[in-house]
């Protein structure tokens, strides 16, 4: 299950927080910068994963952005990993190479495609949300596919 | 929107839904998603599919109907809607596997068509086909396969296919790879399968990248538990990491080896787990790390030496963040000791020597929690030290005492060394010192200490007196004969009721030392730290949980002593079980004096099955036994009595003790002979008087008990409902048979049937109207010398009648005879009207009745009320009563049909589901059910298969649906109401019901 989903910049500001679990306004702020720290803390040769209380963190480093994503225990750590990518991927096709500024100046849109392409990640897992972005990379609905039965 | 004809608006809809959907609005739009369900539009159903995984999440009864629309969308012909669907299954199953074996075929063709590249390109992603669906398969694989072979059969194939396909080299691969191992290990076991896991393992932790190492690592892990061989194929990789740079991966290779730990490597693994330790800062490493250091340890420990320093470590490191059990545990292990006598002493020998040098080390600091450790260990196992005298320990404990650093807790820990030690040091000017210091303190809780040692101190007379026992305490502490208690006290626990009687037994050997007085408090603060060891850790947080409770009866409880300071000492280490199996008989009536608290753990004691009670005093006697011997010789001097209070009461206590106990053996066949003439009066009950006549005869005090025995007679006469049904039917059709009859049927004594006979015509008025409804027995409320009232409950369609039967015993004539109740905020009484007479005759029965309604629903309520008459000759008179009411007096059965059953589940929103374990004589579902109809009086709807429905309905209208289904010996249970609170209710009676049969 996905706890939470972040984009900071190594500044450690926040660029973009989504949490699927409830949790107080005040507290996410003590968190991120909890988190942003741990990241920023770690080299290129260590480990993406990092074990944060009781939860796992993921994290990618896109030139100066950080996307980081903390999961529970049951979570496939590669999985998510890569997930970050294909989320980037999309991103990228979107806004035909993005960068750090478009994630700020393009905040809502930004939400807006999140919202859109990873409603099942709220919920909690990957699967569906690659058939939705390839859909989007297609720009348009796709049209009825051949049954798996 | 969720109407409208544009897609992109339904779209959005869903979405909208799926995110912030409060559960209550359910039920509103549930049949609108439903619909969409089958939608043209591919999207419009993968959407519709997420809101009800959704609405699965966040209440799952709620749509458990439509799980067969689930399968439909697991067959869509689009992909993406399947692929929701997965999340549902995934979901499902992780809750109960069983349920959805069959479908394990599905999802493996599934799976084999994603493996297999059947999908469309679009869901590749960089050339592996949908790579998460096919770990979600996996995912689902692995818990349908768990400890099921046959299952498990089914996906050797494609799970072998799966293992090599995933052969590109790329993280999402991988990924897969490992979900693959994961899913081998936790199915049923194939050779072939475990070895190509194991090789990929093997391929993961020797990968140069460090995600990759993490992950092996994992895999490690998990598979370990299964396997420990393979372990000793990656040895040289596993040291490796473990001197990693990279703290995350030494940090999963110590959970590896903290797997895989036995009593030889102990040593070194301990080792490198405490150097971790030392290097982390985290909090929450900490407290994980010094949990498991103190397990193994405890477990393999090579030798006392090497044990005592690893629990130092521990100690110093994990300070006060650590789990308070592991401190606990530590001086259990130490106070309670292995097999070997001489072992025992060793360890503690060593530990007080460590402890010793420890001190000694100057400007360390030492987390609070080791102090105590330390503090208790030297008070309690100083004299096993050849070299150093107590004073040179007391001296050190003092050092400690004077330093700021150290919180007022940890000094009460301290002090209470230094107390223990006194005696043992016969002269120490450390002692004074320290009585100097503190006696002035402002803490009040020190300053009691200081002043307790002062007295100690004081009289030589006393201490030399006094040493003796310390020292007998001290033996018997260490032999076990406290953990004798201790298994006790968990005994006592578990039954509900444990009189930790030595307290009160010491309190008045010892009333008639004026001096011992001072000596009280130590010797319970003692006595609680001799506890702290022994404790089981259930009993400790049970101890806390109530601490404020039992500090607070405790008070009471000792009344003009002034113990506060010891208050907190208490509470915290859960002093005094008896206190918390009180507080439990009291639900929370706290404020009762210390008699009626005696007397409710009497009444636990007496509702109790007569053979518990008889067990119970045989062990209160042991414990009497064990206490004389504990305190013999303190009582030997006679001083003056200041606690007169305290020594009334506590005499009280005892002779109460005692005529309960010598009374137990009567109850037992008082109750015994009530009981079976109750069984067969239970038709008869209200025959008021007849009962009443049968109990005078035995006297005020077997009354009593029986009015205690009173709830133990209304479940057994529950269980007669139908016979008395049946009865009643008889005796509407042919009153003139009605003795007759009894006899046949109940063959109650001959004398008995007559005087039924003759009641029954007596009491007539009111009984034609009453007998066409189910009604307890009557039971005696209250009585004095001149009239008896005794009540009963007449469980009518629309309400709850309450019948109050007043019996005139005097020969004299009562007048104006009146009636109150006190008002309730629960209930609504009325009165019924034309049931009363202005004046009661010498030796007859009048009876007034009351309709009860509920207001709001409650478990249990006190319905109270007093009765007032007035004698011949102008002499007004007062009679308190009071009754209990429960819930299920207010349940009737709901008699509708399957149908509208169906309708009324799916437009109620308050639910509560919950599992039940059944008890042997109710496996089946209709025996189980049928045990619900009869005594919580629902009405059974239908039973289907290993499903039953039921209905009920709270009176005047509030219907609640039960719905049960068996599995094994579990029965879940799930209510469904219009009004939130009553299902809880229910469940709560429910389980009372099936637990209690």
């Amino acid at each position: 299950m996905i706890k939470f989903f972040l984009m900071v910049n190594k500044q450690g500001q926040t660029r973009l927080s989504k949490y699927y679990e409830h949790v107080d306004i005040n507290k996410r702020t003590l968190l991120e910068t909890e988190v942003i720290k741990s990241c920023l803390s770690r080299s290129n040769e260590q480990c993406s994963f990092i074990e944060y209380k009781d939860f796992k963190l993921i994290y990618r480093q896109y030139a100066a952005l950080f996307i980081v994503v903390g999961v529970n225990d049951t979570e496939n750590e590669m999985a998510i990993y890569e997930f970050i990518h294909n989320f980037v991927e999309v991103l990228d096709e979107y806004f035909s190479r993005v960068s750090e500024l478009d994630v700020s100046f393009f905040n809502t849109v930004f939400h807006g495609t999140w919202q859109a392409h990873s409603s099942p990640y709220q919920i909690g897992s990957c699967s569906v949300t690659q058939a939705g972005v390839q859909r989007c990379d297609h720009g348009s609905l796709h049209p009825g596919s051949p049954g798996l039965k | 929107d969720l109407q409208s004809t544009n897609l992109v608006e339904v779209c959005m809809a869903l979405t909208v839904v799926s995110q912030i959907f409060p559960r209550e609005m359910i039920p509103a739009v549930l049949p609108l998603i439903e619909d969409k369900l089958q939608h043209s539009k591919e999207i419009i159903r993968r959407k519709a599919v997420l809101a009800l995984y959704k609405f699965h999440l966040i209440a799952p009864n709620q749509v458990q109907h439509i799980h067969i629309k689930f399968r439909k969308a697991l067959c869509d012909r689009d992909v993406g809607v399947m692929a929701a669907s997965l999340h549902i299954y995934l979901r499902m199953i992780k809750e109960n596997s069983s349920g959805y074996k069959d479908l394990t075929g599905s999802f493996v063709t599934i799976l084999k068509q994603v493996v297999g590249g059947k999908l469309p390109v679009d869901f590749n992603y960089h050339s592996v086909p949908a790579p998460w669906l096919q770990i979600q398969l996996l995912r689902i694989l692995g818990l349908l396969g768990k400890d099921d072979q046959r299952t498990s059969e089914l996906m050797y194939d494609v799970l072998d296919e799966s293992l090599r396909r995933a052969e590109l080299n790329h993280n999402v691969t991988y990924a897969i790879l490992f979900e693959c191992v994961h899913t081998v290990y936790s199915i049923y076991p194939k050779s072939e399968l475990l070895e190509k896991a194991a090789k990929c393992i093997g391929k993961f932790v020797l990968s140069p990248k460090i995600n990759l190492k993490y992950l092996g690592l994992k895999a490690l892990t998990y598979v370990i538990q299964q396997d420990p061989t393979l372990a000793l194929q990656h040895q040289m990789t596993i040291i490796e990491c473990l001197d990693h740079p990279d703290p995350i991966i030494k940090r999963e290779t110590l959970e590896l080896l903290y797997r895989i730990t036995n009593a030889q490597n102990v040593t070194v693994i301990v080792q490198k787990m405490l150097e971790y330790l030392h290097q982390s800062k985290e909090e929450y490493v900490i407290v994980n790390l010094v949990g498991k250091i103190a397990e193994l340890a405890e477990k393999y420990a090579p030798d006392n030496a090497w044990f005592i320093q690893t629990m130092n470590a521990v100690f110093s490191v994990g300070g006060d963040v650590m789990h308070p059990d592991i401190p606990n545990n530590f001086l259990r292990l130490l106070a309670e000791g292995f097999d070997d006598e001489t072992e025992d002493q060793q360890l503690r020998l060593y530990a007080v020597q460590s402890y010793l040098t420890l001190l000694d080390m100057e400007n360390v600091f030492y987390p609070q929690r080791f102090l105590q450790v330390m503090s208790w260990v030297l008070g309690e196992y100083s004299y096993l030290l050849d070299k150093e005298t107590p004073a040179e320990v007391i001296a050190k404990l003092y050092k400690l005492l004077m330093n700021d650093s150290v919180s007022s807790e940890t000094k009460t820990w301290l002090i209470a060394a230094v107390t223990k030690l006194t005696p043992q040091a016969h002269s120490s000017d450390t002692v004074e010192r320290l009585i100097h210091e503190f006696t002035i303190s402002l803490d009040t809780c020190m300053r009691q200490h200081a002043f307790e040692l002062k007295h100690l101190h004081e009289n030589v007379e006393l201490m030399k007196s006094l040493l003796p026992v310390d020292r007998s305490c001290e033996d018997l502490a260490v032999d076990a004969s406290l953990s004798f208690l201790d298994g006790f006290v968990a005994e006592g626990l578990s039954q509900g009721a444990a009189p930790y009687k030595p307290h009160h037994q010491r309190q008045e050997e010892k009333l008639s030392q004026e001096k011992v007085l001072n000596f009280e408090p130590y010797g319970l603060s003692f006595s609680s730290s001799g506890f702290t060891g022994r404790q089981s850790p259930a009993g400790i947080s049970l101890g806390s949980d109530i601490s404020g409770n039992s500090a607070e009866t405790g008070l009471k409880e000792t009344n003009s002593l002034k113990l506060e300071g010891i208050k907190k000492l208490w509470g915290k280490e859960g002093y005094l079980p008896k206190k918390e199996s009180k507080t439990g008989d009291e639900s929370g009536a706290l404020p009762i004096p210390q008699e009626s608290i005696m007397e409710n753990v009497d009444q636990a004691i007496t509702k109790k099955d007569q053979s518990q009670v008889l067990t119970q005093s045989k062990e209160e006697k042991e414990k009497q036994l064990l206490a004389s011997s504990l305190f013999v010789g303190l009582g030997s001097e006679s001083t003056v009595n200041l606690l007169g209070k305290a020594d009334t009461v506590s005499h009280k206590f005892r002779r109460k003790s005692k005529v309960k106990e010598a009374k137990s053996g009567e109850t037992t066949s008082t109750h015994n002979m009530t009981c079976s003439s109750f069984s067969s009066l239970s038709n008869v009950a209200y025959e008021d008087d007849y009962y009443l006549n049968t109990l005078h005869d035995r006297g005020d005090k077997e009354l009593k008990t029986f009015s205690l025995n009173s709830e133990l007679l209304d479940s057994e006469s529950l269980t007669e409902l139908p016979l008395v049904e049946k009865f009643s039917n008889c005796s509407l059709s042919t009153p003139s048979l009605f003795a007759d009859n009894s006899m046949e049927i109940f063959h109650p004594p001959q004398s008995t049937a007559a005087s039924v006979a003759k009641e029954s015509s007596l009491a007539s008025p009111f009984l034609e109207e009453t007998t066409e409804y189910i009604h307890s027995n009557a039971m005696e409320i209250c009585n004095n010398e001149t009239i008896s009232v005794s009540s009963y409950k007449i469980w009518k369609d629309d309400c709850l009648l309450m019948v109050w039967s007043v019996t005139n015993k005097s020969g004299l004539e009562l007048k104006s005879a009146n009636l109150e109740i006190f008002p309730v905020e629960n209930f609504k009484v009325t009165e019924q009207p034309g049931c009363c007479l202005p004046v009661t005759e010498a030796e007859s029965t009048r009876s007034f009745q009351y309709s009860v309604q509920i207001e709001k629903p409650f478990t249990e309520e006190i319905l109270s009320g007093f009765i007032s008459y007035h004698m011949m000759d102008t002499h007004s008179a007062q009679l308190e009563f009071s009754v209990n009411l429960s819930l299920l007096d207010f349940i009737r059965p709901l008699k509708i049909s399957s149908e509208d059953f169906g309708k009324l589940w799916l437009s109620f929103a308050n639910d509560v589901k919950q599992n039940v374990k059944m008890s042997e004589s109710q496996a089946a579902l209709p025996s189980a059910l049928k045990t619900l109809q009869q005594k919580l009086r629902l009405h059974i709807i239908e039973i289907i298969g290993n499903e039953g429905l039921l209905a009920c309905q709270l009176l005047p209208s509030i219907p609640c649906l039960l719905h049960c289904r068996v599995y094994a010996d579990v029965l879940a249970l799930w209510f469904r109401s219009s009004c939130s609170t009553l299902p809880d209710y229910l469940l709560y009676q429910c389980q009372k019901v099936m637990e209690g049969s």
